[in-house]
């Protein structure tokens, strides 16, 4: 009741939209007065996330969910998947294309960019039908009411 | 006195309701409220694109006049490169000097030169430049005014050199109150500008601490007097006037002009509003840290689109583009020299003496409980609004308008598509009415 929930679709290869999601997360963030630290990384965060699925996947889903205690996002997509999970979050690891790196992606930062900018993120994938992503930011310092 | 005051009124008498100037402000700052058009402080980034789209020139930058010349003992006037830029190789800058003091300046400065000089600066910062990448260029107030409204992250990427008109004007008033035996507030420096933000920078700077201009004229009150006065100017030679051009200064006038000849590697030249927000929207995402310095102009084609001007943004971005390019072919740089910058530099003449600060736009509520319930009785009002951004309710948009209502500086019923139903409402309010003291009936 007392949470802000909502979803976005997000459509694999379409480029000229790619990023529209997280920016509208960001407005989203930034009209409820969310630290504007904070909400830059959970903006990196997203667009991350969002693009692993332009760049990789068929479609996705992703939500925010916002609560005076947390940001969560989570991102269900239908995609190849990520065969060695570990291997993915290493810096500079990529299955990025040619074309995908002339455009500026793929420098194997992704994952790990989610990672560094989220207080817990949580990656699942069943190679051949997709990746599940739950990213989660606390919106006080713990320990703090 | 206001918190930001701006750069812009709205004239009533001349405004007639047609509302361009609530379509087309980047940041939504224009409401219509019972008739009258407002424009709210806390978003308005100065961009004057209300100006150039308002039919009825009922929009007024608020800049000075020649009038005001005589509170002071000794005025100086600066001109802005833009202004050069109207004339491009066909009246030299040296001329269009000349021709400004006749219209009542005791003095003229060519500011190219210090355009020439902040250029080096900002070259000698980015070569020591460890803080987050990349830079962006503060020479339009609007972009600068825009992150600290919208981007309140990128703060610490604005370059923290004064601005050269700022600079320019402090030297004049120190160098000559010794000179001349006057107090700093005898002499007067007027900015002849392309641009209605400038005179922000005296009301409201972007940093704090003072301006030391006096005044802000624009290009087209100046232009018509300027050429009258233009006629009876004479130059030596037109090789002379090519040889006093400061290349590096006279590139501030158009995009990608003001490090055309500096040794910079990666520089992003953006121009227009909305390509800006792009680009902002990517540099807050991380994804252009391999670009050193973003020069981002709001105006297209940079200052030469500015709403103060006279000649077409493209035409004179032409000029100054063959002007350019003449004096490469002639190896003319009439900059100061680089060491003598650098000196300056190192003495921390340039810098400014106060950061950028944010001045992030208020949010739904201070208790993110509270933000949140209202978000979500915005998106419920949203969804049962027609989404046509008609404007008629006085708000940009329909997203904008529930917003506004749920900050209750509006009725649901102000919009207009509210209407019918309202009206099916009080029909069926009537005739329970009717029925209940039983005048259904017909006589």
């Amino acid at each position: 009741m007392q949470g802000f929930s909502r979803t976005f679709s997000i459509a694999g290869q379409d480029f000229s939209k790619g990023g529209s999601a997280s920016l509208e997360i960001k407005e989203i963030l930034r009209e409820m007065g969310v630290d504007p630290a904070l909400v830059r990384r959970v903006a990196i965060a997203a667009y991350e996330a969002e693009m692993n699925v332009v760049m990789y996947a068929e479609r996705g889903e992703m939500s925010v969910d916002v609560d005076p205690q947390t940001i969560r996002l989570s991102l269900d997509d239908e995609g190849p998947g990520i065969e060695d999970i570990e291997r993915a979050m290493q810096e500079g690891y990529s299955t990025a294309t040619a074309e995908m790196q002339q455009m500026g992606f793929g420098a194997g930062m992704g994952l790990p960019n989610i990672k560094k900018n989220a207080d817990l993120f949580e990656l699942a994938s069943t190679f051949g039908k997709g990746t599940s992503y739950r990213i989660t930011f606390h919106v006080a310092p713990a320990g703090q009411p | 006195m206001s918190r930001y005051p701006h750069s812009v009124r709205v004239d009533a008498d001349r405004c007639d309701g047609r509302r361009r100037c609530l379509r087309v402000c980047p940041t939504e700052a224009i409401r219509v409220r019972a008739g009258e058009t407002l424009i709210l402080e806390d978003r308005c980034i100065d961009c004057g694109e209300c100006i150039t789209a308002c039919p009825s020139d009922a929009v007024v930058p608020r800049t000075d006049s020649f009038g005001d010349l005589g509170r002071f003992k000794h005025t100086v006037v600066i001109p802005s490169p833009t202004l050069y830029a109207q004339f491009g190789r066909a009246i030299l800058p040296d001329k269009i000097l000349r021709g400004l003091r006749r219209l009542g300046f005791d003095e003229v400065f060519d500011l190219a030169i210090t355009c020439g000089d902040t250029s080096l600066a900002i070259e000698n910062l980015l070569e020591e430049h460890k803080g987050p990448r990349p830079l962006i260029f503060n020479g339009c107030p609007a972009v600068v005014r825009l992150i600290q409204v919208k981007y309140p992250n990128l703060v610490d990427h604005i370059v923290p050199i004064k601005l050269p008109q700022c600079l320019a004007a402090k030297e004049i008033k120190e160098t000559r109150s010794r000179e001349l035996g006057l107090r700093p507030e005898e002499i007067g420096t007027f900015y002849v500008t392309p641009c209605p933000a400038a005179m922000i920078d005296i009301q409201q700077p972007a940093t704090e601490g003072e301006s030391h201009l006096d005044g802000v004229i624009s290009i087209a009150d100046v232009y018509g007097p300027l050429l009258a006065a233009l006629e009876s100017v004479d130059v030596e030679s037109y090789r002379r006037g090519l040889e006093s051009i400061c290349i590096l200064g006279m590139g501030w006038a158009v995009a990608g002009g003001m490090h055309r000849t500096l040794r910079i590697d990666n520089v992003l030249d953006v121009s227009g509003i909305s390509e800006i927000i792009k680009t902002l929207d990517d540099v807050e995402r991380g994804r252009l840290q391999n670009v050193a310095l973003v020069v981002a102009y709001s105006c297209p084609q940079g200052c030469v689109g500015g709403a103060l001007t006279v000649e077409n943004r493209y035409i004179s971005y032409n000029k100054v583009l063959r002007l350019l390019e003449t004096l490469e072919r002639e190896h003319i740089e009439a900059c100061r020299d680089k060491r003598e910058v650098r000196e300056r530099y190192r003495r921390r003449i340039f810098h400014m003496e106060h950061p950028y600060v944010p001045r992030p736009l208020r949010s739904l509520d201070r208790d993110l409980g509270r933000a949140i319930s209202k978000r979500k009785r915005k998106e419920e009002i949203y969804d049962g609004l027609p989404k046509v951004d008609c404007g008629i309710c006085g708000a940009p948009t329909c997203l904008a308008f529930a917003e506004d209502v749920v900050m209750g500086d509006a009725r649901l019923t102000d919009c207009i598509f509210q209407a019918p139903r309202r009206i099916k409402e009080l029909t069926g309010e009537i005739s329970r009415l009717l029925d209940a003291i039983g005048g259904g009936a017909n006589p």
